[in-house]
């Protein structure tokens, strides 16, 4: 069995809409073993959503993936029939959303919506299913799980509802669990909780996780690696450690920058990253954080940058990294 | 919920009396009374024809008699059909205008549920854009226009369907598909964009996710959710059904409840106007509060303060 | 390396190495343009064909029924003997024989009534009542509803149950069993008054029957709207920008004035032009049962009603006003619809 999990090869994703094309991908690139967990890193509309709904084939009309493949388990998903897709869905790959109170169906009781999924992929009958719920709603944490599987998701807290959210996915033990913005609906302390048990599931079930959150300080305690989205592309790829103290890209520099830090004695100004973020409808030709870059240069404005090796497993996609290499090429050239 | 329940009920008996009494006083200030229609009769006739129904007493003491008697149950004699009871001319009448209202209702509801639901999945396609045009212009058109071009296309052209009456099958199809017109293409056009903005929703994604077939995500997932709207919409539903006999009833001279209204407001048979009136008041009002619980029923999220 | 190194020389140049000016960075940054409120709604009308459409469709309705019977050589009560039941196009034989002479006599394009009334300008008037009983019964449920609801919206606490428990009551009110008993019983008193009391003639010009429709409208119909209003409010007061303005020390009626409504207009224009289909509705339904406006004003309902029985013989009389009618509705739903779309903020795609 190899290693590797995902592979997503040079995907490029659009959203044909009435005011023209959004370009929300473009050129992706990700690979992850089994046992991983990813982080993708970005703010709003850096693609990190798209890419997890396009693993999944749940891409919203009128979204098309125009190029690239998705290999997931050693199977090419791009490739595969609604039918077959829906298989994997809930069983192999599941996804649990961001907010739970508009993610679960509030006209079906908890009960319900998770014996759903059992019966479904597993083909039990519904008595079972409801066992292996209760099983489920344990594993999670849930206190009193009998009285809960009765009840609706507005009588639940928000907290509970994720957790609800995370049984669901969980239900069919799949490979590969896909958190979007997970916890950013909930208070601080239940968002620990909410990490905490991820981590422990991880552990028992052996699933591999992609987490997406615009919070680097999750990432820096959960995540083995870490993918940096901006504007549709990946801009820097490495390991939690190669990321947060070698940080190569300046975008993600800038990130890590703008964390206010808690040990500083004097008063120092909250740094933050100028601009505005892209408008995927007009996209730029060149590399699409040029604008607010303070080390922008003027090819940086004109071409989309190559990716560069900075270690293994860890590239950064910036003509900086270039310049000097082309400064030594370019010598050994006269 | 109990004490809901109380609130809207007592509500309801509040706007009952309101609408009798006002009805009752209203209807004295129209000149003329149910008698001056005959041919001419004497001076004498009219005054002891007035003391017989007890229209020479004082507003307030009529009032009261006629509130006394209809705790009883008795609604009183009808002014202008002589030798009929008010009860039994509204029972009979009902019954009519019920079945006629009833079938439109069942056509208006298995019909525009599946076209509503259907232009929402087919969004921006063909099937949507008939579906839009039909029910845009089915809300604009009024009933009584859909029933004389249907009466005038089925009867007078092609002379497949009878005009007037009630006595076989055939009777009914136009007087139904003239009432359903409008809410067949309301119910669709609520469907619809209910189903639209359903189909948008985060749970629909979840059901998605979870490998569910397209079926299940609509029949199970999205259409009790979206169908909720056209529940709270029954209750107008009922109300438009009923005012809409009056013209239909009309057209197609059905012996129903509204025909039988509109008459005898022409013809100030106020014993008759009164009767129905309540009965029709009251009907209303119980359908409202009966929607208002399935409502209840159907959404656990709601709640009543 | 030396590999990268040479194909990166074929396609770039040392300076292209140089950092970047900020005159350079500022014009890729193309933002896209913030515009009003008024003129973003506006824009997304004109977009809008159906609307556009509908908009014209109105406006041509309105010169019909208000400008074009001033240049029309027949009036609306004008019984032209030997003229009756006449085809459209159709002259009598009074008129063929004035033509022979040389005379003009202008065509009636939807022929005549019973009595020798011509059509069209009959239609016309129709179309004026049917016209003027929507927008001023839409206008005054809208100052009506607006005012009410945004009173008890604003002051909230028992001053809004109360205010609400009215709404209630007149809410469950049927209201078309309501509106023909007052249109039948309110007539005579108004022309009682309109004729005894000085000072009401004005209801005699404009007529009993209008008049009696607009009380009714106002008695009953403003409802729907000062619900809205008030569920406006009451969200759009809690809105963070109003604790903000209060916070920077506006006072209530600003509060009120800049913040609150101007976010209610788009509902306000919204609901005010969907509600204008409704009360023509109405009142040609009431018109369509008799107690409408009085002969020998024509309405469009009342035409209609009359034209039932000489459906074999004379179709026309039928079609003429039930399809004004329809145009009419159809068009105002449509311009509501399209109104709603572009400025209502909860987008419907």
């Amino acid at each position: 069995m190899s290693e590797i999990l995902l592979d997503i090869k040079n995907i490029r994703l659009s959203f044909f809409t009435a005011a023209g094309e959004v370009k929300a991908l473009n050129d992706v690139s990700i690979a992850m073993n089994r046992g991983d967990v990813l982080g993708i890193v970005g703010e709003s509309g850096s693609g990190k959503s798209v890419t997890a709904y396009s693993i999944m084939g749940l891409t919203a009309h009128p979204g098309k993936l125009i190029a690239g493949s998705i290999e997931f388990n050693g199977e090419m998903i791009n490739e595969m029939s609604e039918k077959e897709m829906r298989n994997l869905r809930g069983n192999e790959v599941s996804m649990v959303f961001q907010d739970p109170m508009t993610s679960l169906n509030p006209v079906y009781t908890v009960s319900n919506q998770i014996c759903e999924s059992i019966m479904l992929h597993t083909g039990k009958n519904k008595k079972d299913a409801q066992k292996r719920a209760l099983e489920l709603l344990d594993l999670v944490g849930i206190n009193e799980p009998q009285k809960r599987m009765k009840q609706y998701p507005h009588e639940l807290s928000g907290g509970m509802r994720q957790r609800v959210m995370i049984a669901i996915a969980l239900a069919c033990e799949p490979k590969l669990l896909i958190a979007d913005e997970p916890t950013t609906a909930l208070d601080v302390t239940i968002q620990a909780q909410i990490l905490e048990l991820m981590m422990e599931l991880k552990e028992k079930i052996g699933m591999s996780i992609i987490m997406i959150t615009h919070d680097l300080g999750i990432v820096a305690n959960m995540c083995s690696k870490i993918a940096v989205m901006y504007a549709g592309k990946v801009v820097e790829y490495g390991s939690v450690d190669e990321i947060f103290y070698n940080p190569m890209h300046e975008y993600t520099k800038g990130l890590l920058n703008s964390i206010p830090k808690l040990y500083e004695k004097e008063r120092t100004k909250l740094i933050a990253i100028e601009g505005t973020p892209v408008d995927l409808l007009n996209a730029p030709e060149g590399c699409p954080f040029a604008p607010r870059c303070d080390s922008c240069m003027k090819i940086c404005l004109r071409k989309m940058p190559e990716y560069t090796a900075v270690k293994d497993d860890h590239y950064s996609a910036c003509w900086l990294l270039q310049r000097e290499e082309f400064a030594q090429g370019g010598k050994s050239n006269e | 919920m109990a004490k809901y329940l109380t609130k809207k009920v007592f509500i309801s008996i509040l706007t009952l009396w309101i609408v009798a009494t006002a009805t009752f006083f209203l209807m004295f200030m129209v000149p003329g009374g149910p008698f001056l229609a005959e041919k001419a009769p004497s001076e004498a006739t009219i005054a002891a024809l007035n003391q017989k129904y007890g229209l020479d007493q004082p507003k307030i003491v009529q009032y009261k008699n006629y509130f006394t008697n209809f705790l009883s149950g008795d609604l009183g004699p009808s002014m202008k059909q002589r030798g009929r009871e008010v009860n039994q001319i509204i029972s009979t009448g009902f019954k009519v205008s019920a079945t006629v209202g009833g079938m439109a209702i069942l056509v208006a509801v298995m019909v525009g549920i599946p076209f509503g639901s259907v232009a929402a999945l087919k969004r921006g396609k063909w099937q949507d854009n008939i579906i839009l045009l039909i029910s845009t212009t089915g809300i604009a058109v009024p009933s009584f226009v859909v029933a004389t071009v249907l009466m005038m296309i089925f009867s007078v052209k092609l002379n497949l369907l009878p005009t007037y009456g009630l006595t076989s099958w055939k009777h009914y199809i136009m007087p139904v598909m003239s009432l359903s017109f409008y809410p067949t293409a309301y119910i669709s056009r609520l469907m619809r964009s209910s189903m639209l903005e359903v189909l948008g929703q985060d749970y629909i994604r979840t059901a998605k996710a979870k490998g569910l077939p397209m079926f299940r995500v609509l029949f199970k997932h999205a259409l009790r959710n979206a169908v909720l709207p056209v529940v709270t919409y029954l209750g107008p539903l009922l109300a438009y059904t009923l005012t809409g006999s009056f013209i239909v009833e009309r057209i197609f001279t059905v012996p129903g409840l509204g025909n039988s209204f509109i008459s005898s407001i022409l013809n100030r048979d106020y014993t008759m106007i009164m009767g129905t009136t309540i009965f029709l008041a009251a009907l209303i009002i119980v359908m409202n509060l009966i929607v208002d619980i399935v409502y209840k029923l159907v959404d656990p999220r709601i709640t009543y303060k | 390396m030396s590999e990268q190194s040479k194909k990166i020389s074929f396609q770039l140049d040392v300076s292209d190495f140089l950092p970047a000016g900020q005159d350079e960075k500022q014009s890729l940054v193309c933002m896209r343009e913030s515009v009003g409120f008024w003129r973003n709604g506006f824009s997304r009308l004109r977009k809008n064909k159906i609307a556009m459409v509908s908009l014209f469709v109105i406006i041509l309705t309105l010169i019909f029924a208000f400008i074009a019977p001033s240049f029309y050589p027949y009036s609306y009560e004008q019984q032209i003997r030997g003229s009756e039941n006449l085809a459209p196009m159709q002259y009598s034989a009074a008129e063929l024989a004035e033509k022979e002479a040389g005379g003009k006599v202008f065509p009636h394009f939807i022929g005549t009534d019973a009595l020798g009334r011509d059509t069209t300008i009959r239609i016309m008037m129709g179309s004026r009542i049917s016209l003027l009983v929507g927008i001023v019964a839409s206008f005054l449920v809208l100052l009506i509803g607006s005012l009410y609801g945004a009173i008890s919206g604003y002051l909230g606490g028992k001053v809004d149950i109360m205010m609400m428990q009215l709404v209630d009551i007149i809410y469950a009110i049927p209201d078309i069993l309501i509106i023909i008993i007052l249109m039948v019983s309110l007539k005579y008193p108004l022309q009682n008054i309109a004729n005894t009391v000085p000072g009401f003639q004005w209801i005699n010009t404009i007529g009993v029957g209008l008049i009696c429709i607009f009380i009714v409208f106002s008695l009953l119909y403003w409802v729907g709207m000062a619900r809205i209003v008030r569920s406006q409010i009451l969200s759009l007061k809690e809105q963070e920008y109003v604790t903000a303005a209060r916070a920077l020390g506006a006072g209530n009626a600003r509060i009120i004035g800049k913040h609150l409504l101007t976010n209610c207009i788009g509902t306000l224009i919204v609901t005010t032009t969907l509600q204008i289909p409704s009360a023509i509705f109405t009142e040609s339904f009431l018109s369509f049962i008799g107690i409408g406006v009085s002969a020998p004003m024509p309405s469009l309902g009342s035409m209609a009603s009359s034209a039932i029985g000489g459906l074999t013989s004379y179709p026309y009389r039928l079609f003429a006003p039930a399809l004004m009618i329809s145009i009419i509705i159809l068009s105002f739903n449509l311009l509501g619809d399209g109104l709603r779309d572009a400025f209502d903020p909860k987008l419907k795609n």
